[in-house]
């Protein structure tokens, strides 16, 4: 069984069609690239994994979406269960306004956890999971907006850490860095997929087929070819995904 | 919307057409030299392949540098990995050539052994191969590139013939027939060689275009 499962997901913005049934698996424990024009629906189908497209006005969703074997839009689900499984790694780094420390635990504190040996423990283990440790267990106290974008990037990747997830989604993580700090938040995927299932959306194809086990090709809505990653970008079956990766499109 | 890339690939596949056309030259020339046991003609087309051998290494210049400033995907990375390797199979082509007229210096200045009959058809083979690989690559040809695979066996089959004669007819019979023997026997073997990377080229013109690995498969 894979760790994400959709069929024939599409999702409605009132009357426009943004995604037209979207089929496909993620295997735990790999990272799976999304690629795409702006507009194909490649950060709306991320959003559905999470449904945080609920918080839209007039959004409609058929198909489904199954997170380890259960259907996230049963009635029943959980949200807040769901987004501690399922964590988002946004654009632009966006600690909120508050100590490292305090960034960290807030997911926890926010799920009533109030041990502090617990905390004390999540914390440094959260910290070292993005290498932060290191640099900022004598600054625990230091709001986190004084960081360098990379490291709020990684501060953020840590207060997922902290609730323990399956998943992480990650909707162009890098866009808002400069190459070195791009290539550190890589070389972190890469040891996080050990613990976690990354899903990353990306325009940056060079990134998608340095990271990436798995890529997905999106256009206006569509699902157009998922394939191993390195079959996409050295042989893809679909003419318009050749075009895109060869910069033909458009 | 046409891609500066597309030009600057444009000129990588003029400058692997010219290498082709001298390598194609090269065999024509190294035949007549054969033929005729042309000292000069055969010194004359060891000299040129210095020029083949700029080619290789500005060819190849040209494709990492193409690779490091575009980082090509898909068709544009297969063209440029192709290219790479036609213009490692065309250098060993007119390197080939070369051997022959190495061979035509050893037999010069005394009569052939025997009247040359099918190491012209086994050498006009090589040069309808390549010409027609050539071709392939250029018009992104699968059918035309499969044909030439397909016609590796008559090279090796005349090879054979030629190897056959000599040694049954000749060397068996008249020891002393060896010196002027066995540098036919190795021309045979230069052209048939050529042959093998006329079809290495094809086999790369057909993943080239369709990303079908046909190497090392009995059948095309």
């Amino acid at each position: 069984m894979s760790l994400i499962e959709t069929d024939r997901l599409s999702l409605f913005y009132g009357n426009f069609q943004a995604l037209k049934d979207v089929t496909l698996r993620v295997e735990a424990r790999r990272i799976t690239a999304l690629i795409g024009p702006s507009g194909c629906g490649k950060s709306t189908f991320l959003r559905c994994l999470d449904r945080m497209n609920d918080l839209i006005e007039g959004v409609r969703v058929t198909g489904r979406v199954r997170v380890g074997g259960l259907d996230i839009y049963r009635k029943e689900t959980d949200l807040l269960e769901l987004r501690r499984r399922v964590g988002m790694v946004f654009q632009r780094p966006n600690p909120f306004p508050l100590s490292v420390q305090d960034n960290v635990l807030f997911g926890l504190r926010v799920h009533g956890r109030t041990d502090r040996r617990v905390l004390e423990e999540r914390l440094q283990r959260s910290l070292e999971a993005v290498h932060l440790w290191n640099e900022l267990k004598d600054r625990l106290k230091r709001n986190a907006l004084e960081l360098t974008g990379e490291q709020q990037q990684r501060l953020c990747i840590a207060r997922l850490a902290a609730l323990e997830p399956e998943i992480l989604l990650m909707d162009e993580p890098c866009s808002a860095l400069d190459p070195i700090a791009t290539e550190k938040i890589e070389a972190l995927m890469f040891e996080l997929k050990k613990r976690y299932t990354i899903v990353i959306v990306t325009h940056n194809m060079q990134q998608a087929a340095r990271v990436s086990e798995v890529t997905g090709y999106f256009l206006l809505g569509e699902l157009i070819e998922f394939d191993e990653t390195g079959r996409i970008f050295s042989a893809p079956r679909d003419r318009r995904t050749e075009d895109y990766i060869t910069g033909r499109y458009g | 919307m046409k891609r500066h890339f597309d030009e600057e690939l444009a000129e990588l596949k003029g400058e692997l057409l010219r290498m082709g056309a001298l390598a194609e030259e090269a065999i024509a020339g190294a035949l007549e030299a054969l033929k005729k046991l042309d000292e000069e003609a055969a010194r004359r087309i060891i000299a040129r392949d210095e020029k083949i051998d700029r080619l290789d290494v500005a060819i190849d210049d040209k494709c990492l540098e193409l690779i490091a400033r575009h980082q090509p995907m898909a068709v544009d990375l297969r063209f440029l990995a192709m290219a790479m390797r036609i213009c490692a199979e065309l250098e060993r082509i007119a390197d080939l050539a070369v051997d022959v007229c190495q061979r035509v210096l050893e037999l010069a200045g005394r009569p052939l052994l025997k009247p040359l009959v099918d190491i012209p058809k086994l050498a006009r083979l090589a040069q309808d191969m390549l010409h027609d690989a050539l071709d392939a690559f250029v018009r992104g040809d699968v059918a035309l590139a499969r044909a030439v695979i397909r016609r590796d066996d008559e090279a090796d089959q005349l090879r054979d013939l030629v190897q056959t004669e000599l040694v049954d007819n000749y060397m068996s019979r008249d020891c002393t027939s060896a010196k002027r023997a066995v540098p036919l026997l190795l021309v045979s073997r230069h052209f048939e060689r050529i042959c093998d990377h006329t079809t290495n080229i094809a086999e790369d013109v057909i993943y080239m275009v369709e990303a079908a690995v046909v190497r090392h498969q009995p059948e095309v």
